[in-house]
């Protein structure tokens, strides 16, 4: 049984905005994490705003070099889309591996986001894209890097006023390659034990953007800085893949848990790592 | 607190009415009109016990509003086919014995219509996937990866016929 609520079912984004302003007032998109924390009285706002029926945040399109999804997109949209099939296969590849079909039908990006769970499997192909996150509040606009979005476990940079009203990255250029694993106790419906993204451009033999995701290994899905560094305007040599998986190790600050030791989630980060970037540089070159 | 409204809805092509506070899910608002096919298992979106089709999509009603199904359409494992008119896909989960204990069975079919709907050849992976929502805890999914295959022949062989 769910604990009491008010809920508002407004027919635009602006009246979403204004209802989302009042006093413990949260937005309502899937439910598969917000109505689930209810039901184990880990959350109890006074009043839910269901973003269900907002045409305008249903949105996939591509446009000025950018991909913008809106906030009601579900995870289930990414994998029929052509547009994400054709120029963000990291994402559909990790939305392919999210929750079970029901789940996937309603449960979406944009809610997968804002509830910063350190597993959050689109996570870390969004930081590997450099995914934007679009705030909005009845007075303003604003756009926040993904990676300042998360603030800490399941914190994020969003106000009690705003909604997320939609994400957007650039598309890559050409000679770029970007792909995800997952690893899991098993392929559906499971939480993830180390989630990797990696993201590569080169030209010329060298590569000239490198990006790492990391998800599962610390507070928040981050990015492993010091390990693109070491990838970044080199040749992908055995030796560079090799030190770029150890500064990625170091980037982390695992957990022991159920699903997995901090030793255990170390050691795949480093296999995985290693492992995608040399698949992406085999795939550019 | 505690609002309560009329809500109109279709069920199984029957326009139905219900008077629900906002916490009352679809799942217990369902059960309250006499839709008992629909089961309650964990509740949280892992087991697709309740799992129902809303406007033709696969959904778990348990973490759904009812108020969130104003004026749309609801389809449960009944609205699918009974005992008297059943549907290819029960015929086919009972020949093949892809029921044991039945508690998951509900779900299992109305995913199950919903894959086939989308995909009316799916291969094993594409299985796996329509039914990655779905736990069974006796049968170890053999036989019901086999009911799949055969509804999914009979429905090709049939034109459709769903």
């Amino acid at each position: 049984m769910l604990p009491e609520f008010n809920l508002v079912i407004p027919d635009t984004l602006a009246g979403a905005l204004e209802a989302v302003a009042a006093d413990d007032a949260v937005p309502l998109a899937g439910g598969t994490n917000l109505l689930v924390d209810m039901r184990a009285r880990r959350a109890g706002p006074r009043t839910l705003v269901n973003l269900g029926g907002l045409a305008e945040l249903q949105i996939i399109s591509r446009g000025d070099g950018h991909i913008t999804i809106g906030a009601g997109v579900t995870v289930a949209d990414l994998l029929l889309d052509p547009i994400i099939a054709e120029d963000a296969p990291v994402l559909r590849d990790a939305a392919k591996l999210f929750g079970g079909a029901m789940v996937r039908n309603v449960a979406t990006v944009a809610g997968n986001i804002c509830f910063a769970s350190p597993a959050a499997d689109l996570a870390p192909s969004l930081l590997a894209l450099d995914a934007e996150v679009v705030l909005e509040s009845a007075q303003r606009s604003r756009t926040v890097a993904l990676a300042d979005f998360f603030e800490g476990l399941r914190q994020t940079a969003c106000r009690p006023d705003e909604i997320v009203t939609a994400l957007r990255w650039p598309v890559l250029p050409a000679g770029s390659v970007s792909l995800f694993q997952k690893l899991g106790l098993r392929k559906g419906d499971a939480i993830t034990v180390v989630g990797v993204a990696v993201s590569l451009s080169a030209k010329n033999s060298a590569c000239t953007r490198a990006r790492i995701a990391l998800g599962a290994v610390a507070p928040v899905v981050l990015r492993a800085t010091a390990a693109e560094a070491v990838l970044e305007g080199e040749a992908l040599t055995p030796a560079v893949i090799e030190e770029a998986a150890r500064q990625a190790v170091d980037a982390c600050s695992p957990i022991d848990d159920i699903r997995a030791t901090a030793d255990y989630r170390r050691h795949v980060v480093n296999v995985v790592t290693r492992r995608l970037v040399a698949q992406a540089s085999d795939a550019i070159h | 607190m505690a609002q309560e409204k009329t809500i109109t809805l279709t069920i199984n092509g029957e326009a139905r009415r219900l008077s629900a506070p906002a916490n009352r899910t679809l799942l217990d608002g369902l059960r309250e009109l006499g839709y008992v096919d629909v089961k309650s298992g964990c509740e949280k979106g892992d087991c697709g016990a309740c799992a129902i089709l809303l406007d033709g999509k696969a959904i778990d009603s348990c973490l759904t509003l009812f108020w969130q199904a104003e004026g749309r359409t609801v389809t449960t494992v009944a609205g699918i086919g009974g005992a008297n008119n059943p549907h290819a896909i029960q015929d086919a989960f009972v020949g093949a014995g892809a029921v044991q204990c039945g508690y998951c069975t509900p779900g299992m079919v109305v995913a199950t219509k919903a894959l086939l709907d989308a995909n009316p050849d799916p291969n094993d992976g594409e299985i796996k996937a329509g039914l990655s929502g779905n736990l069974c805890r006796c049968t170890g999914y053999t036989r019901i990866f086999t009911a799949v295959h055969q509804a999914a022949d009979a429905l090709r062989e049939t034109g459709g016929g769903s």
